[in-house]
């Protein structure tokens, strides 16, 4: 029953949010300010990942399927894929979703904490539209953009790794990146992202707007947040992937 | 002028304001006093939408506020200022974009029209030079001295104030007390002040309403709440030593 009145409370919510903003001008400069806080200022945590994350997988798949019958590019073939479909998409989301998801709870709580939420709507500011718009906006415009770069670091760093190691050639591993090349799995990974963005703004932000008590249960609203967007991310995962790939 | 009629509201099944009536006039400081947990905040959350109140019906001179659509409260809430416990400044925003917002998001003004009247309420509460600052960098007093010159930059009707001085020192208290009192005459405005401080009783309590577990238990002036034989209404005003050795 809890679930099902705060799945209810969750539309409503956004009902409120997806309203026409009272002002384009004030809309657009919190825009500006949200794609900096949320997207520009989460660049070197999303680059950092995915040059290791792109690094361990090459490594990962040389070591895994050494074999005579297994051709050497494959091995970028596969890093690239996986980029592609998991990696830069989900694992990138789970930790947006950490990130952007507990400021997202966590400002937005403090707000409704320390009244400044009540005083938007006594000046007749729709607050859920005026705060939380911007942030899911932003975020569903900038994440794909990470996402693209998450790719493109991810696989230089699947090239440094065998640079390093001396697995295979770098022209092997470029060959397997070129190879088998299917365009629509970019699709399917920016599709998932813009999913992925709608989730971690809309669920803090939720859950920080009807945050009530004290400072402890920002906290928990923070912690709470990152916990449900992350299952929403992956059941979402699933689904789109069936939906998609099938 | 702001008239309550009946007004009910509970929680669950805790009742916590109890048929309250009132009429708060113009160009004067109506005060609603009242021991914690009496049911002023409610009260004054109660006045302004922020609760729905369960009967009753309240009006803003002529217009039943309770029963509006969503459309014509929001109508209504630009003509009110509000002034908050904590001040409940935007703490990402500096003092001038605090005082600008409602500007921003409420007019045509040009930026320089917007400008011109900041700087216009700034003075008004008598703060110079604090445009650029944050929040967290200036002092409680401050703090609400600029929430007032947000509450005040729209021109509004109707100013609430929600304990204007708590967590402030005397003197302190004592000017914001008068500002809200000038600010009042000045723009021939309709305050209603939450507050459990005797000094701002004592100092601009135009009209005084106590409230009693969730009651109406008394109405009156400054004058006449030093002389009621109320026994409810003496117990609180005359709580402290302070204020015993003040009657005697």
């Amino acid at each position: 029953m809890k679930l099902l009145y705060h799945i209810g409370h969750y539309f409503l919510l956004m009902k409120r949010v997806f309203s026409k903003p009272e002002k384009a001008g004030v809309f657009f400069r919190l825009f500006i300010r949200e794609v900096e806080m949320l997207g520009i200022n989460s660049l070197g945590i999303v680059i950092i990942i995915s040059v290791f994350m792109g690094a361990v997988i090459t490594l990962q798949t040389a070591y895994n399927i050494e074999s005579p019958l297994i051709p050497d590019y494959l091995i970028g073939l596969t890093a690239r894929d996986s980029m592609i479909l998991e990696f830069s998409s989900t694992i990138v989301g789970l930790i947006l979703a950490g990130k952007v998801g507990s400021n997202v709870a966590s400002e937005i709580g403090t707000m409704r904490m320390s009244e400044q939420i009540d005083a938007l709507e006594i000046m007749g500011v729709n607050s859920a539209n005026h705060l939380i718009l911007p942030k899911i906006a932003a975020a569903v415009f900038i994440n794909p953009f990470l996402n693209i770069i998450s790719i493109f670091v991810g696989l230089i760093g699947g090239y440094l790794a065998i640079l390093l190691s001396g697995t295979i050639s770098p022209e092997q591993y470029i060959f397997g990146l070129h190879f088998a090349f299917i365009p629509f799995y970019i699709t399917y990974s920016l599709v998932k992202t813009v999913l992925f963005a709608f989730v971690i703004t809309s669920v803090p932000a939720y859950h920080g707007y009807y945050a009530s008590g004290g400072a402890l249960e920002v906290g928990r609203s923070s912690t709470r947040a990152v916990v449900y967007s992350s299952i929403l991310i992956l059941l979402i995962n699933v689904i789109v992937t069936q939906l998609m790939l099938a | 002028m702001i008239e309550l009629k009946n007004i009910s509201k509970s929680f669950g099944t805790n009742q916590v304001l109890k048929g309250i009536s009132a009429y708060f006039e113009k160009g004067k400081t109506n005060l609603i006093i009242g021991q914690s947990g009496s049911g002023k905040t409610v009260l004054l959350k109660s006045i302004i939408g922020l609760h729905d109140i369960d009967e009753g019906e309240i009006f803003y001179g002529d217009r039943e506020f309770s029963k509006m659509p969503i459309k014509g409260k929001k109508e209504i809430r630009k003509e009110l200022g509000m002034l908050f416990q904590g001040g409940a400044l935007f703490d990402s925003s500096t003092v001038e974009e605090n005082v600008r917002f409602p500007l921003d998001m409420f007019t045509d003004k040009t930026m320089e029209e917007k400008s011109d009247r900041v700087n216009y309420c700034l003075a008004k509460v008598n703060l110079v030079n604090a445009n650029h600052l944050y929040p967290s960098e200036i002092s409680g007093g401050m703090q609400k001295r600029v929430a007032i010159a947000r509450a005040i930059s729209l021109n509004p009707r109707y100013l609430f104030c929600d304990e204007p001085n708590s967590g402030l020192d005397p003197r302190t208290a004592i000017v914001i007390d008068q500002l809200i009192k000038e600010l009042t005459v000045e723009f021939d405005m309709t305050t209603v002040i939450n507050t459990h401080d005797m000094n701002s009783v004592i100092e601009i309590g135009d009209k005084i309403i106590y409230i009693y577990e969730g009651e109406k238990w008394w109405e009156g002036s400054k004058d006449e709440i030093l002389k009621t034989d109320n026994k409810e209404l003496n117990d609180f005003v005359f709580a402290s030593d302070l204020m015993r050795k003040f009657r005697d």
